[in-house]
Parts: structure tokens; C-alpha cells; sequence
């Protein structure tokens, strides 16, 4: 570890807390504002949209989901028909059937998980048309999913949670767009490329052909990073050099991964009329990040005890499968802050992480991405485990729990259980079938624990909608093809709808006025509570998974056992 | 339900247009205008040659030059064979090797041994693993040092002056704070070609 990575962190920290509440009030402003533009009035009168006519919780999440199901066959069509189609300078056949399914999945549910390496499968038209417009949509979705939660709670006695196409259509055009635009420039200005140029043809110094994969970059991973999608443009992700050029694109790239997750706590306080709310879920994200670093940061500093022996100088740390640019402080950053929230880009290879820091990424997942989280599911899934935290403190003291003024009763409480319980099956369950089955096995890269962790990582990165990878499995198969998009649907739509549920029986109750006997939810004890709830209701559940992976891969390591 | 799936429809065309084909051409022109070079990949020309980009690393294998690091990636033969194949810029990748990994250790030892020719000194870590992307641009300050001597030697040079490029080619923290000191090598490798 040094200085200068640990002022890094410092810094990095301090921002992620200062932006909260300036991108909040933007977004509030955002979704709850009144004020539009020809724009937007227009794309309303040609869509048939009456945006005054607000919906019920069933309407706005089947809204949701004929979006979501129209913009998935769009996705594929475009993939299948790529060879046919225009901006395809390298002549890129169809994409493969499970292949273009899996990731049509992929991007629909923000998980950009990347079964292709995009710089030899995706045409140009296919990366703007298909991918990048998902990563805006899936981003705007979220966003108006977590709104239409936090509306629950703001509302009273009413049956309407918001309108889903307004809620959408205004993110997108007032938020996201807007918002990447500038990241993109700046993105280009420290060297990522942005043309439609066919691939360059170089000689190098030493007289041997190099060609360089470009294309229209930036404008992709603007969106990428500040939508928490994380599919990156080409196979390295924001490992590669024209994704991720300089320290301070790294740097910028990581601040968007958490700005919109830690906008929305603050919109929350704003929205439902008490921003400590706010702050109380954001210091609860910042300590569970912060927690997750301070193993990653030393782990990956230290030298891997397998080189000792060899003529190897090791101070500058676990450098396989990282960028000299970036070091241990930048590679370990990134790592905890793309799994916290659901972005998945990677700047390191995480198969190549040790035993103990590649643990961090898989239980920072398995904690269903709710440390800031993915835009929108990061904080619809946080006021969940806080419903779950405040009915634990309403057991403890025999009273109905409440929170943000409204009652907590059965329903609320089992429909956030039969969410967060979808995470455990979907994850745990593939895993076991993969583990015990042929086509399973067959993808495994590395041999010993850290294989069954590379099946692990899988499920558990495309059920938590993150989608990064122990990319050493080989992914491209039906199996692996089918069963994590599978996974990807169950881990977003099982999900939301109980959400929307809740949301939708919040929103139908009166507020009751704090009493005395009110535990209040805005402070250090509720902030310590919901913390613990998180990693016992969360993380217990795993325990004997990682137990048999990294926990397994530590101890043989430290034995000097190599596979 | 199905009143619901006009604006399905036409908000899935309007988005696309909008995001899907307006935004990045906006994007590129703009781009294209302030930032030209850096637009189309920060290509470098020589003798009104391409000869690589300054951003993405490319194999050295001749002892006259520095070399960048391990790059994993592999391309598949006719047979379906993986073949190493490193510095392909249209395949990054990493090797995604695990820190237990025997294929790992047996690679790292092979190169140290490999390197003991040149210079008997601990290698430093950068030089035998392989980068995130296979395409790495840049070394450690202490891996160039390490290889001055080897350079120098084949190049008939003064080991002082090819230490003092070496010390002129590193770039620092930005800011003094963010990422780590480091030579691109293949900038290094151009300097180190001017000298006669």
C-alpha cells in the first residue's frame, strides 16, 4: 500500500458522499418536476403516452415489462442480423443464437454480463443500436423503479405510484443523455477513440503487422459507467487501454460507477421529506464499501506467496492480470466499487485476484448490490433489507414496525423476504447444478477451488445483475449461454415485481405520525441494525459456498499447494 | 395490458434513434473536431507510416529494445487450436490465471530463468505477469531499469545514457496522487532509436 493510493481512496470517498446530495436534488428535480420540452411533449404524442394519467403498481410494472420484453426482441434482431445490416466494417457474420439470447438478456437487465468479446463479435451498428441504447434503458428503468418505490413511502392513501413511460422518458432525456455526453468527451479527450473507421492496420517498430481494434468507444462507455451496465466495448472492458486510457479516466470512470447510486439515496431524503433518511442509507453504503476495500487494497499489495523461491521482486504487488497504469490502489478500488454497485466493467482480471480479495467481488454480489448499488436496483434493494431491519427491531420489542411513517405489516415483510430469497435460490441453485453436471464442468479454466469459484462467480455475478466475471470459464456455451440468462431474468424481474408490490401497498396507507415508541430510522443505531441485517440475512446464506471456494483457495495457498 | 404496447413500440424506436444512432454520431463529431488524433486511436506515424498506437502496447522480442509485458492472448488456429498470439490488438485479454494456478507458476519461473541471462537482479513483477488486457502500453520504472543493461549492450550504447532516457520517459502519479509512475514503451523504444 502506499500514500498516494491511500489519499486516492480518501479523496475518492469524500466525493462519492459530496456528490449524494447535488445529484440527488437534480434527480428529484428530474422525476418530479413539471417543466418539458418539445421533445419530450413530442415523443408522448407520437407513443400514444398521456403522461398526466399516473398508474397502479400492476400497471406501471407491466409497462416495465413490455418495454423490457419489446426492447429484448429488438436487441436480438439486430444481433442475428448484423451480416445484413449497415457499419459493419469487419464483416461480422449473425451472432449465434444462445449467444445473441444470452446477451440480449444481458443488457436488458443491466447486467452486461459478456458471454462475446466485443472488438471480434459485434458490428459497430450493433454496439450503438443494441447494446448502448440498453445500457441508457435498462439505467432509466432502474431509476424509475427505484422512484416509483421511494413514492410509496412519499405518498398517502393513494393508488398510483407515477407514470412509467414519463418516468423513463425524463431520465433518459434530461439525466443520461445529457450526462454522457460531456463524460464522453472527456473520455476522448484523454484517448479513447470515437469513429466508425474499419480496424487500423500498423507495422511495428519491429516490422510485424498489428491491427488495432476501434470504433465508436467513448460514447459507449460513457453510458456504460455512469448506468452501472458494465459490458464493455472490448473483451478487456475497462482493463483496455482505448476504454480506460490514464489514472484520471479511471478515476472518472469509478465516480460514475457510484454517482447515481448515491444521487438516489439522496433524492430518497429529499422525496419522502427528510434527508437524514438519505443520509442514513448512504453511511450504511459507505462503511459496507470501505469495508470490502480495506481486504482488497492490502490483500492484492502483498506478494503472492506461491512466487517466493523465485528471483521475483514483488513490492509492487499481485500484478498479474492488472494495468501498470493503474497499480494496486486503482485496481483494488475498482474492483470493490464495481461489485457494490451493479456495474460489472472491470480494469483487472478477477479471476487472477488472490483467494481472499477475489471473495470481496462475490460476497459484495451476493449482498444483492445494494452498497450503492446498481442505478435504481441498488436502492430499491436497500429500502427492502431496511423493511426487513425495522420488522427484526419491531420483533425485538413486540411492536409494529414502522418506517418513513408508514406501517410495516405481512405483507410488506414477505414480499421483501420472497425478493431478497430469489438471490440465494438463483445463485446457490445454478451453481449446484453446474458443479454436479458434464456441460458445467467442461468450462472450468483454472483446476482445484478457484474452479469451483469460477462457476460461483458466474451465478452469482448474473443473478446479482452485476456481470463481471472469473473470466477463465468459458462462457460461450449453450449451457452456460441459457443458464445465466436465466439467471439474469430471475435476479431482475423475480425481483421487481415483489418490489413494485410493496411499493404498491406503501403507497395505499395513510402515514402515522411518529410517537414516542417510533424507532427512528434516520440515525447511527438504525444505520448499525441494517448493516448487521445485510450481512446476516444476506451473507450467512453463503457461507459454506465460499467456504469451499476462496476460503478453500486461501488455506492451500498459504500450504503451498499449487493445481 | 395491450394499451400498453404502442408506447412500448414507439418509445423502443424514438430511444434507439436517439441514443442508438444520434448520440454517438454527435459524439463523434464533436470529438472529431476538438480531439482529432485522439478520436481515431492516438495513432503513431512514422516516414508517413502507421506503426502502432501510442495507447496499445505491441510485442519486442529483439534484445535492441525494451520489451512491454506478459500478454496472454491466444488465437485459434484453422484446427481450433489456441496459439499464443501476443499483442493481438482485435482479441484483448487477460490470462485469468488464479494465484494457485501451477500453469501460473511454471510460466513466471520459466521467464525469470529466461531473464537471469541478461541480469541476475530480482525481476521486477511487472515483466513475468501478464497484463489485464494483453495490451498493456507501459512498464514499471523499475522494469526498464532492468532492462538497460541488455539494451545498451545490444545497441553497442553507454549504460548512463540509455538510463537517462529511461529516467526522461517516466511519467508520473496525475496529480502526484492518481495511478502509478510508468514508461510507455513503446515511445521509449522510438527515443531509443534517435540515438546514433
Amino acid at each position: 500500500m502506499t500514500t498516494s493510493g491511500i489519499i486516492e481512496i480518501i479523496l475518492f470517498t469524500l466525493l462519492v458522499v459530496a456528490m449524494a446530495d447535488p445529484i440527488g436534488a437534480g434527480l428529484t428535480h428530474v422525476l418530479e418536476g413539471k417543466r418539458t420540452t418539445l421533445v419530450e411533449r413530442a415523443f408522448y404524442r407520437l407513443a400514444g403516452v398521456r403522461p398526466e394519467n399516473e398508474q397502479d403498481w400492476v400497471r406501471y410494472g407491466a409497462s416495465m415489462l413490455l418495454f423490457s420484453l419489446v426492447g429484448a426482441l429488438s436487441m436480438y434482431a439486430l444481433e442475428r442480423l448484423q451480416g445484413l445490416l449497415p457499419l459493419n466494417p469487419q464483416g461480422f457474420p449473425a451472432v449465434p443464437p444462445t449467444l445473441a439470447l444470452n446477451t440480449a438478456v444481458s443488457f436488458l437487465t443491466n447486467t452486461n454480463w459478456q458471454a462475446y468479446s466485443g472488438e471480434s463479435t459485434m458490428s459497430y451498428l450493433t454496439q450503438m443500436l443494441a447494446l448502448a441504447v440498453h445500457n441508457f434503458l435498462s439505467a432509466a428503468t432502474g431509476i424509475a423503479l427505484a422512484v416509483a418505490l421511494i413514492r410509496g413511502f412519499s405518498r398517502q392513501s393513494s393508488r398510483t405510484i407515477g407514470n412509467f413511460w414519463v418516468d423513463m422518458t425524463r431520465c433518459t432525456l434530461y439525466l443520461l443523455l445529457p450526462a454522457s455526453f460531456l463524460i464522453a468527451l472527456f473520455l476522448i479527450w484523454q484517448g479513447v477513440p470515437q469513429t466508425l473507421g474499419a480496424y487500423v492496420d500498423a507495422t511495428t517498430l519491429e516490422g510485424a503487422k498489428q491491427t488495432i481494434a476501434v470504433g465508436p468507444v467513448a460514447s459507449q462507455e460513457a453510458i456504460k459507467m455512469l448506468g452501472t451496465n458494465g459490458g464493455g466495448f472490448f473483451n478487456a472492458n475497462s482493463a483496455h487501454p482505448f476504454e480506460n486510457p490514464t489514472p484520471l479516466s479511471n478515476f472518472v470512470e469509478m465516480l460514475c460507477i457510484f454517482s447515481l447510486g448515491a444521487g438516489l439515496t439522496g433524492a430518497f431524503g429529499r422525496m419522502v421529506g427528510d434527508r437524514r433518511q438519505g443520509w442514513a442509507i448512504l453511511g450504511v453504503m459507505t462503511v459496507l464499501f470501505l469495508a470490502g476495500l480495506a481486504v482488497v487494497y492490502p490483500v492484492e499489495s502483498a506478494s503472492n506467496p506461491s512466487f517466493t523461491g523465485l528471483n521475483v521482486d514483488q513490492s509492487a504487488g499481485n500484478m498479474e492480470g492488472k494495468e501498470v497504469r493503474f497499480g494496486m490502489a486503482d485496481s483494488a478500488l475498482f474492483t470493490t466499487a464495481t461489485t457494490d454497485a451493479s456495474c460489472g466493467a472491470v480494469n483487472t482480471m478477477h479471476d487472477s485476484l488472490m483467494p481472499l480479495s477475489g471473495m470481496v467481488p462475490l460476497i459484495n454480489m451476493m449482498l444483492g448490490e445494494i452498497i450503492f448499488g446498481g442505478v435504481g436496483s441498488g436502492l430499491y434493494g436497500m429500502l427492502l433489507f431496511a423493511i426487513i431491519a425495522v420488522f427484526v427491531a419491531g420483533l425485538m420489542v413486540g411492536r409494529t414496525p414502522e418506517y418513513i411513517g408508514k406501517k410495516i405489516e405481512a405483507r410488506e415483510v414477505k414480499m421483501a423476504m420472497l425478493a431478497i430469497l430469489i438471490l440465494p435460490f438463483s445463485m446457490l441453485g445454478f451453481t449446484a447444478i453446474a458443479a454436479v453436471s458434464k456441460a458445467g464442468l467442461a468450462g472450468i479454466a483454472n483446476q482445484g477451488p478457484h474452479g469451483f469459484s469460477e462457476i460461483l462467480y458466474a451465478y452469482v455475478s448474473s443473478t446479482a445483475n452485476n456481470g463481471s466475471a472469473f473470466a477463465g470459464l468459458s462462457a460461450n456455451t449453450d449451457f452456460y449461454n441459457l443458464t445465466t440468462a436465466a439467471a439474469m431474468f430471475m435476479g431482475r424481474f423475480f425481483f421487481i415485481v415483489p418490489m413494485l408490490a410493496v411499493a404498491g401497498s406503501l403507497a395505499a396507507k395513510k402515514a402515522v405520525p411518529p410517537s414516542p415508541g417510533t424507532f427512528p430510522t434516520n440515525g447511527a443505531l438504525f444505520a448499525a441494525l441494517l448493516t448487521g441485517v445485510i450481512l446476516i440475512v444476506g451473507g450467512l446464506t453463503f457461507f459454506p459456498a465460499l467456504a469451499v471456494g476462496p476460503i478453500v483457495e486461501h488455506l492451500s495457498m498459504q500450504a503451498g499447494t499449487h493445481f | 395490458m395491450l394499451r400498453e404496447l404502442r408506447p412500448a413500440f414507439i418509445l423502443i424506436v424514438l430511444m434507439s434513434v436517439l441514443t442508438g444512432l444520434i448520440y454517438p454520431l454527435a459524439v463523434l463529431g464533436v470529438g472529431r473536431v476538438i480531439f482529432p488524433g485522439r478520436a481515431s486511436g492516438s495513432l503513431v506515424q512514422q516516414d508517413g507510416k502507421i506503426i502502432g498506437s501510442s495507447l496499445i502496447g505491441q510485442a519486442f522480442t529483439s534484445d535492441r529494445y525494451f520489451h512491454g509485458r506478459v500478454s496472454a492472448i491466444t488465437s485459434t488456429d484453422a484446427q481450433n487450436n489456441a496459439t499464443p498470439d501476443p499483442y493481438d490488438a482485435t482479441s484483448s485479454s487477460g490470462s485469468n490465471l488464479g494465484p494457485t494456478s501451477q500453469a501460473l507458476l511454471d510460466r513466471v519461473a520459466a521467464d525469470v530463468a529466461r531473464m537471469k541471462v541478461d541480469n541476475n537482479a530480482a525481476v521486477p513483477v511487472d515483466l513475468v505477469t501478464s497484463s489485464a488486457s494483453g495490451l498493456d502500453p507501459d512498464i514499471s520504472p523499475e522494469a526498464a531499469a532492468f532492462q538497460v543493461g541488455r539494451v545498451a549492450k545490444a545497441r553497442g550504447l553507454d549504460p548512463a545514457q540509455v538510463t537517462g532516457l529511461v529516467n526522461r520517459s517516466v511519467r508520473g502519479r496525475v496529480l502526484g496522487i492518481l495511478g502509478e509512475p510508468r514508461v510507455n514503451v513503446l515511445a521509449l523504444n522510438r527515443e531509443l532509436d534517435t540515438i546514433r
